[in-house]
This record gives structure tokens, sequence and C-alpha cells, in this order.
């Protein structure tokens, strides 16, 4: 039995706590409001997924990425059928390349909306949170039409994509390109400037540069610390090399660069140039194959590889060993909410507990991927 | 009214000592079960006011399943909260945990009692009128905080100090801005008050215009009255995505109902306080000099007061429904720092006015200056 200190309450926040995003749980240390210390207990959603991998062949485990970041689907296949298509060192025709980089960006838009929804809502507001879903929605439209699935989308495959976009996508995606950017200004102004949202996020829970590279943050998390860091441009996987689009990074707009606001609000830059993204390239997509010659029995030479790409959340990388045969010999996944949670405890120590809501929120952590 | 019932019941009050007990009790109960009536319609009413106007402003529709336009949704709400399960946590405080509730919407019921309708229509017209709301009405903060003790639970108990600092700390500038005004008319009745208000058209001689300082506090007042009554920006005694529900958490059926009904009682209240004493209560703007029949004013009157209530509700639901949370310390700091010293600025300048110009405002100046 380990002693308590009785000058301090003990509160567990999670693992159904409204504002927990998932399975986590914190076990506050408080004196009152204010947070002593917050050790986050994870794994009541721990799945196994690394060792299935090594249970199931290649192709067989693209659906469980799906399970990994479930409001990023498509990027986690992506990333996946990246890892392999580099050990199997195939050449992807240019228009599945392209269609692969609108889904991507599409689902990208689509996790920041929720991001921004969610922490709206604990944030207390609730308004903006539906204001979110109504959009995505639309991006959800899209995504059944080409794959028919709502949340999980399964698209993205081992070669290319499963089938080519249907009919009428690209009319229905020029018109939710021009439909978006009015919508993010009214996130603006709702949310973003309103006096108490940024009161609220103003110099709380601020990352240093030092402290961001430290702990390993990437994504959004990382760049509103102040690092240009994007994988897109760093290490230009697919297309982006060819596409014109910036990389938004924290400029401490509303007080110091790192504070929660800041994270909040790469996540509205970002939609704006996502969108510039697909933009671009509908414009580029040529005729052509939607998907490579891939065996039906997909062997895949002997050998390891680390990938990685740039996700709503930050950087996923998938580390495969291959030994020759029809299933990886060991696939070991690097979750970029695992990384941008383990500062957690570090931001949270002195602030109240409405601090640790904000904390949560603006770090966008999504617990199936930390758990795995 | 009263003058009527008084009249019909005067004969049997003077006779038997028994029979005068028993008339003045049955009158009582009557005169409750009226008001009670009266209060259950407009809180079921408010509950679906509060549905469409949420509806409206996240763009979707609301209630409309139950009865033409969803107007018998709160039917349909009392049945299923009578019908759940009543849960008291094992380790409860039982007495508190059980009587906690009642005491809330007692409180706020019997702040019902003073209220001044219209020219004939009020239940009892006290001398300390407000004095009596202000008084019945902080008992909500003793009552939260034996709920909150009672369930057992730390999140509620974290609520439940969170909402006695709150109501306290609000308290103040409420008074104050209520003192400025009355200070004005000279009386805490509020039959009196709405009277001193007659005259100019209904309008110019509301105490809202008497002089600046006036129509300042009047928005001091309304800003604590909202944090009064607990909504939001300053909900955060219950605080859904930080306490999960606060002091109500281990509530269910009917004891939620009770607390959930007392919070739609205090906005009437509170508002019939800002319209009887700033906005002229019944006083029928512009064609208040005007000779209509009695029984008509009198349904004018009733119309007019409510429509300026439910006018001020609807700004409170609008702002629920716009605006993020505040931080407890930024609660407070908000009340101490910034509207405790202006309602007390609000205070002096007000007393300085009536002594500078002898109680007139400044429709009755600018009166005197043109009309001799």
């Amino acid at each position: 039995m380990t002693q308590v200190d009785e000058r301090f309450m003990y509160v567990n926040m999670g693992p159904q706590h409204p504002s927990t995003h998932g399975v986590l749980r914190l076990l506050l240390k408080t004196d009152g409001e204010i947070v002593e210390h917050a050790t986050p207990h994870i794994g009541y959603l721990h799945r196994g997924l690394e060792k299935i991998a090594e249970r199931v062949t290649f192709p067989q485990f693209t659906p469980f990425t799906d399970r990994l970041d479930y409001l990023a689907s498509m990027n986690c296949n992506l990333a996946y059928a990246l890892t392999v298509e580099k050990l199997l060192n195939i050449e992807i025709p240019r228009r599945a390349q392209i269609i692969r980089v609108i889904m991507a960006e599409l689902n990208r838009i689509s996790s920041h909306l929720i991001a921004f929804g969610s922490f709206s809502s604990d944030m207390g507001a609730f308004t903006p949170f539906l204001y979110g879903i109504r959009e995505r929605e639309f991006i959800n439209d899209l995504f059944e039409m080409v794959c028919g699935n709502r949340l999980t989308y399964n698209y993205i495959r081992i070669g290319g994509v499963s089938k080519d976009i249907p009919d009428g996508f690209i009319e229905k995606t020029k018109e939710f390109l021009d439909y978006f950017p009015a919508k993010l200004k009214e996130y603006n102004e709702v949310l973003s400037y309103n006096a108490v949202f940024v009161k609220r996020l103003a110099n709380v829970g601020v990352i240093t540069t030092d402290q961001a590279i430290e702990y390993g943050i990437t994504g959004p998390n990382l760049r509103a610390s102040g690092i240009k860091w994007d994988l897109r441009r760093e290490e230009p996987y697919l297309i982006y090399n060819e596409l014109d689009f910036d990389v938004p990074v924290g400029k401490g707009e509303m007080g110091t660069i790192g504070d929660s606001w800041d994270r909040y609000m790469m996540r509205i830059y970002e939609m704006g140039q996502s969108a510039r993204i697909v933009g671009q390239c509908l414009d580029m997509l040529p005729q052509g194959d939607f998907t490579a010659k891939v065996p039906k029995v997909l062997r895949v030479p002997q050998g390891e590889v680390y990938v990685r790409a740039e996700n709503p959340r930050g950087e996923l990388g998938f580390y495969l060993i291959s030994d020759g045969s029809i299933k990886p010999y060991r696939l070991k996944i690097r979750a970029p909410s695992f990384a941008n949670l383990s500062i957690f405890p570090l931001l949270a120590k002195g602030v109240m507990v409405a601090d640790i809501v904000a904390l949560i929120g603006s770090l966008d952590i999504i617990l199936p991927e930390i758990d795995r | 009214m009263i003058e009527f019932v008084n009249h019909i019941f005067s004969h049997l009050i003077n006779s038997l000592p028994i029979t005068r007990l028993l008339v003045v009790i049955g009158i009582m109960v009557v005169a409750s079960i009226i008001i009670l009536m009266f209060v259950l319609l407009y809180e079921g009413l408010a509950t679906y006011a509060e549905r469409k106007v949420a509806g409206d402003i996240q763009a979707r529709i609301g209630p409309n399943r139950v009865g033409p336009y969803g107007l018998l949704q709160f039917v349909a709400d009392g049945v299923k909260l009578i019908l759940k399960e009543d849960i008291i946590p094992f380790y409860a405080d039982k007495w508190l945990f059980v009587i906690a509730p009642y005491i809330v919407f007692t409180s706020s019921f019997a702040a019902f009692v003073p209220l001044s309708y219209s020219s004939h229509v009020y239940v009892a017209d006290m001398n300390v009128g407000i004095l009596y709301i202000l008084a019945i009405s902080s008992v909500v903060s003793m009552a939260i905080l034996m709920g909150s003790w009672g369930s057992n639970n730390k999140w509620s108990l974290i609520g439940g100090m969170r909402a006695v600092a709150q109501i306290v700390s609000y308290e103040i500038p409420t008074v104050l801005s209520l003192l400025a005004a009355i200070i004005i008319t000279g009386t805490m009745s509020m039959r009196g008050i709405i009277e001193y208000q007659s005259g100019g058209l209904g309008i110019f001689r509301w105490i809202l215009f008497n002089n600046p300082f006036v129509f300042l506090a009047f928005f001091i007042y309304f800003i604590s009255s909202i944090a009064e009554v607990n909504r939001t920006p300053f909900d955060i005694p219950e605080a859904e995505s930080e306490l999960v529900a606060g002091y109500h958490t281990e509530y269910t059926g009917m004891r939620f109902a009770f607390y959930f009904m007392a919070e739609y009682g205090d906005m009437f209240i509170v508002s019939a306080i800002a319209v009887t004493v700033f906005l002229g209560g019944w006083q029928i703007p512009f064609i208040a000099g005007l000779h209509i029949n009695t029984w008509l004013r009198q349904a004018i009157e009733i119309v007019v007061f409510m429509i300026k209530i439910f006018v001020l509700i609807y700004v409170m639901m609008w702002i629920r429904w716009t605006l993020p949370r505040l931080r407890v310390d930024q609660l407070m700091e908000m009340s101490w720092k910034y509207l405790t010293p202006i309602a007390f600025f609000n205070l002096i300048g007000s007393s300085v006015w009536v002594a500078l110009f002898n109680g007139k405002g400044i429709y009755d100046i600018f009166r005197g200056l043109f009309i001799h």
C-alpha cells in the first residue's frame, strides 16, 4: 500500500469522463481546483494490433489500420500501404497517387473538424461542435461515394486504391471546396477569436520548442511550438513535392508560442491548406490506372523498413520486418498521439481542473491509436 | 384580483376562528397550486424553447415528433423522468442527498410569490419584495452544497464548492446594481417600483433610462444574474465537460428534474426582477396612457410583462449556445475585479444623481427644460 497524502484529493478523470476523448484515465492529485500531479493510465482499449499483424497476411492487415486512428483511416491506410510498397519496390500509377493525396487531405480536414468541434465542446461551447459535424458530413458523403463507409474508410490498398473514383465525385468535391472557406471564416468568428475562448487558452499549457523536440511531439502540436516540420515537405511522398501549400507554424498570436490557442489554431489553418491541396489535385488528375499490378498472394521480399507519413495528429510510422513470407514478421507502429500524450504530466502540473480539459483537447489525442 | 378574492372571503374570515383558519389554509393551498401550475407550465415550455433556440442556432430542427411542432415534448420528458429509476448512491448521505433538490426547487418556487404580473394580478405585495426574493433564492447555494456533499462524489463536491463560491461572489454585484435602482424609487415593493415607472409613454420613465449609472447597472445586473442561475458562460458548477455535470452527477429521474426545473424557474425570476426594476414591469410601451377596458388592460399588461421577460430569457439562451465557458478563477476575477467595483461606482453615482436632481430622471429633467 502506498501512503496517501491527506492534503490532496485524488480523483479519477476518466475512463468514462466526457472530455478524455475515448478511454483515457487520468489520476489527478488535486488541491481543491489546482492539479498537483496528473498520471495518465492507458491500456483500456488494448487490442494487440501489432501482434495481430504477425498473424494475418499483408493485405489483410489494411482494415486493422482503419481502426488505428478512426478519424483518419485514410491516412493510416496510406501510411501502411506506403510501408509495404517500399519493401515491394513497386511503381504506383500517377492517377492512384493523386487520388490518394485527395483522400488523405480530405480526411485531414475531416479529422481536424472533429478536433475543432470536440475541443470547442470541451470548452463548454457546444454549437461549434455541430458546425464541425455539419461540414464533416459533406466529406463523409464523399467517402461513402468512393468506398461505402462513413467512419472506418478502407479505400487505399497496397498498390493503389481499391477502385476508381465514381462519377460525380470531382464535381461534388469542387462544390465542397467552394463552400468550405466561408465556413472556416465562420469558425473564426464564432470561436477562435472569441474573448472567453482566447482567455481560456492563451498562455495555457505552453510547450516550448525544446520540450516539443525532447518528447517527440509531432504534427500540428509540434508546429504550434514554432517548428516548421511537416513530413509532406521534409520527406515528400506521393506527389506532395509538386504541390503548392504552406506549413503554418505557431506565432503566439494571443500569448506565448506553443500555447493551447496556437495548437488549436494550427488545425484551423491546416484545414485551409488541405482544401488548397485538394483543389490542385483535382485539376491535375490524369486518366490511367487506379492500381498497380499486385499479385493476389503477396510475398514481400525479406528486409526491414521504416516509413512515416504526416497524419492529422502527427507522424505515423510503421516499422516493418519481413522474412519473405506472406505475413509480416514484426510490425511496430509509431503512433503520434502516444508521444503527444507523453508530455501531458509535465503540462498538467499546477494548472486548474478546467485547464486539464483544455490540454487534452488541444493535444488532440486519440486513444485507439495510443493503446493499439 | 386579490382584492376581489379577499372580498369574497372577508366575511368567512371574520366569522369563527376555526373556520377562519381553515379558510386561510384553503386559500394558501389553492394559491400555491395555481402558482405551481403556472410555474410547471412555464418550465415545460421553457425547456421546449431552449431546445428550439438551440436548434435554430445550431442549424438543426429540435423536437418535432411529440405533438404539433414537438410542443408536447416536455410532457413526454416529464413522463420519462417520472418513470426513471430513482438511484441513491450506497455511500451517499441519504438525508442530505434526498432533500437537496426539493430545497432548491422550493426556494426557486417561493421567489415567484412577490412578483407583480399586472397592476391587479399579484400574489402578495410585500414591502420588502426584492429583499425577500434575494434572500429566498440564496438558499439555493446551501442546497446545492448539501446535494453535492451528500452525493459522496468528488466531482460533485468540487461542483458544489464552485457553486457556493460563484453564487456568493455574484450576489454582491447583483444586489448593488439593484440597490442603485431602488434608491431612485425609494421602495422595495415590486408593485411600488413598477408604479414609479409609469408615465413617459410607458418607456421613457423606465429606471433603465433614469440616469447613466442605472443604465450601466442593468447590464451588470444581467451579467451577474446569469452567473446566479449557473448558466453558460458561468455554468462552472455543473460544467459537463469538466466536472461531468458537477453537483447533480448522481441524481436521476425526478430528483434531477427538480434541479433542472429550479434552473428554469430561476431564469424567470432573475428576468422578472430585471424587467420589474429596470424595464418598467408591466407598463405597456407607448400606449400606457390609453383608456381601455380594465380587464383587457390587465390582459395586455400580463402579456407585455411576459414578453419582456421572455426576451431576456431568450438572450440568456442565445448566450448559452454561443459562448464557451470561463474558468473558475477567471469567473471570480470578473466578479471581484470588474463587476463589483463598477456596481459600487453605479451605486454611488446613482445616489449622487438622486441627491443632485431631486430624484428626477433624464426624461423628467428634459421635460422640465421645455415644458414649464
